[in-house]
């Protein structure tokens, strides 16, 4: 089962590591990480995607809530959150595979922003399925380097609202 | 005043009255400063034994111990003792010097990343970065550590912020952490759950751990049993919240306790855990004791509850707190019939236990089981009795007599050597309490070091060495485990401890006859001055 957190955390030296190494002594999987400055500058927003049995996700609240420097915690499913993720991949390309690129770039919404003589930087922002549909379309072609963002999640106003 | 003086000003505030340490040049300024306050300093052998030293304090004072200790090894040499204090929830500030802020991170002499090394066992940390944030920051240090559930807070301490310069100085009346907000006060609906269930059950049971001590509430706890005649058991922490021999204590469960905790245990159908952690030793196969049972889980930290198992009723708070409330409701049903079948598991036994074949000792050894029986049963009646870790201790938590008194050991993380400093700061926090350590030999060789700091303070340590010449409880392991290959637990070149004891001025006994343990431990209680007293134990005595 797949969890999504929002733990809003002071915004100070060292909490980072706190909570990353919360989830590497109880053994909890960490899928994705994404941290943030919110409006307030000394608060930082964590999205955290974990894993695990019932059991397990609740602990991951519970311990989450326990450390000092943890502010507010939110959890929710997949479901209930909008989920973007964000993805640079650069591919070296040539004159045979050049418009199948294209083509599948604008299929999938994403923008090439980088372009060299044989080289170009592709951007996709989207929901985490979709940016994983589109890199396994990119695996035929050579790619040099990759970075993503982890999931970013907001709770959907209506479960908000519903609160 | 510098940082310095303005920690100690602290200290002075929180009403510190001893600070356990050992300097280096790190905490120096620190050191300095304390000369002018009147917070008496303990200089320990080696800091591992400030941290065990700050724990038997603040077990016995229910206040929030202090060690103050160097940079580097120094804070390194603390870690088991933070580690031990962590597992077992005690209040405790530990202040380590730090090389000066502009150096931290160049790997400069006597550097640690301490409060990183300490991150998964402290409650919190700080690096003190700004001689501004002092009194601050150990105002909440003491907060945190002495609210909620206890823990160790560690305070990391740059020299250059300790010299620098601070111009004015205001503690916060108050503190007021968006982050930390301990939940106290229990939940009425829950309690009302309780008690609800408490009217339905047949065979309930109170399971009593050592969140009982730490919140101040034997008492309450007591009352609640006394009114409702529910029967208690208890965890290894839990041991002395009621008295050993109350007629409604059943004995301590797990795979160490005794039989009579254990039937109890599994024949209860409501069992509530007060402060216990439901933990690997106390309950065997944790996920399966709500099969045939209604758990109930009283606990200060939300996140022990539901933790290990369970619960089917959680309730969080403070445990005085929470049974100053079940109190006010009158006794709630008639548990007669439960108490006939416990007082059948415990005569049945203690018939077993007579039945038993008797274990053929070599010559020269005595029953440590007996022997402890003996020693606290002649102990006064509020004594502090500190078990070490190993087969003394299991011989302990079965024996032990202990009426008004307290049972201290280092139950989560089974620190050997705890013993002997426990005792130590648990003497310093009652001087007119009797206070005797009980040890192996091995444990007491790895705080033998401190038989200085006693003598030095005159603290009158009283102090068993069961000795057998051998790692007793993993020899026993050895035995049962891999058919007697025994490897590396013989425990040879041990010290002569006549010479030892009269090295450090303390009276040396010695026991290895069964008619002389009356008369050898009249002569080990009679004064308040320290004595080693050494029992011989036979190395194939099981525990």
């Amino acid at each position: 089962m797949k969890r999504i957190y929002s733990v809003l955390v002071e915004n100070r030296a060292g909490v980072l590591a706190k909570v990353a190494g919360l989830f590497w002594r109880r053994c909890f999987n960490i899928d994705s990480l994404a941290v943030g400055e919110t409006d307030s500058p000394d608060v930082s927003n964590m999205i955290i995607v974990s894993s695990g049995d019932q059991r397990t996700l609740e602990q991951i609240e519970k311990q989450l809530n326990k450390k000092l420097d943890v502010i507010k915690v939110k959890t929710f499913s997949e479901s209930e959150a909008v989920s973007r993720e964000l993805m640079l991949i650069k591919v070296r390309y040539n004159r045979d595979n050049r418009k199948d690129i294209m083509e599948n770039c604008e299929i999938m919404g994403a923008q090439i922003v980088d372009l060299s003589k044989n080289m170009m930087t592709i951007q996709i922002c989207d929901t985490p399925e979709r940016v994983r549909i589109f890199l396994e379309t990119m695996r035929s072609i050579r790619i040099v380097e990759i970075t993503r963002t982890g999931t970013v999640a907001l709770q959907r106003c209506g479960e908000t609202e519903s609160q | 005043m510098n940082g310095a003086d303005a920690a100690v000003k602290c200290l002075e505030a929180e009403g510190v009255q001893y600070v356990f340490g050992y300097p280096g040049v790190a905490i120096c300024p620190f050191f300095n400063s304390i000369l002018n306050t009147d917070i008496r300093t303990i200089l320990v052998r080696q800091e591992q034994n400030a941290a065990h030293e700050a724990s038997g304090y603040a077990r016995i004072s229910g206040r929030t111990g202090v060690a103050a200790v160097t940079s580097g090894p120094g804070a390194e040499n603390l870690i088991t003792g933070i580690a031990t204090a962590f597992a077992d929830s005690i209040p405790m500030v530990l202040i380590t010097g730090q090389v000066d802020s502009g150096q931290m991170g160049s790997d400069v002499f006597q550097e640690a990343d301490i409060s990183g090394a300490c991150e998964s066992f402290v409650k919190y940390s700080y690096i003190v970065r700004s001689v501004q944030d002092i009194p601050r920051i150990f105002r909440e240090a003491f907060y945190i550590a002495g609210t909620g559930r206890k823990g160790p807070v560690l305070i990391d301490f740059p020299c250059d912020v300790q010299k620098e310069t601070l111009r004015s100085f205001a503690i916060p009346d108050a503190v007021s952490m968006r982050t930390y907000r301990p939940t106290v006060k229990g939940n009425t609906v829950q309690i009302r759950k309780v008690q609800k269930e408490l009217a339905h059950a047949r065979r309930p049971l109170l399971c009593l751990g050592g969140g009982v001590h730490l919140s101040g509430a034997c008492h309450q706890v007591r009352e609640f049993v006394e009114k409702n005649h529910i029967p208690a058991v208890c965890t290894m922490m839990g041991l002395s919240a009621l008295p050993t021999d109350h007629p409604l204590f059943y004995g301590m469960v797990g795979n160490n306790g005794q039989s009579t905790a254990n039937h109890a245990m599994n024949d209860a159908d409501v069992v509530i855990m007060v402060g216990a952690r439901v933990a690997d030793r106390s309950i065997n196969r944790p996920a399966v004791i709500t099969e045939n049972k209604t758990l109930i889980h009283i606990d200060v930290d939300p996140a022990e509850i539901g933790k290990n198992a369970g619960p089917n009723i959680p309730l969080v708070g403070d445990i005085a707190a929470v049974f100053d409330e079940l109190l006010k409701e009158p006794a709630a049903a008639d548990y007669s019939a439960w108490l006939d079948t416990l007082e059948l598991y415990r005569r049945r036994a203690v018939h077993e236990k007579a039945a038993e074949k008797p274990h053929q000792r070599r010559a020269g050894t005595v029953d440590p089981r007996a022997f402890i029986r003996n020693l606290t049963q002649s102990m006064e009646k509020d004594a502090v009795y500190v078990a070490d870790v190993g087969q003394n201790q299991l011989w302990s938590c079965e024996n032990a007599v202990i009426r008004e008194g307290r049972f201290l050991t280092s139950g989560g993380m089974g620190t050997m050597g705890y013993s002997i400093g426990a005792a130590i700061g648990a003497k310093l926090a009652a001087p007119g309490r009797q206070v005797a350590a009980v040890c192996g030999d091995g444990a007491f060789q790895m705080a033998m070091m401190e038989l200085g700091t006693a003598a030095q303070y005159d603290i009158p340590l009283k102090i068993v060495v069961m000795r057998n010449n051998t790692l007793g409880l993993v020899r026993q392991h050895q035995h049962l485990a891999y058919h007697d290959r025994y490897s590396v637990t013989d425990l040879g070149g041990g010290p002569d401890f006549a010479k030892l004891a009269e090295a450090y001025g303390m009276r040396y006994l010695k026991l290895d006859r069964e008619e002389d343990t009356e008369s050898i431990i009249r002569t080990f209680l009679e004064r308040d001055v320290p004595v080693l007293l050494e029992v011989e134990v036979d190395p194939d005595e099981q525990a």
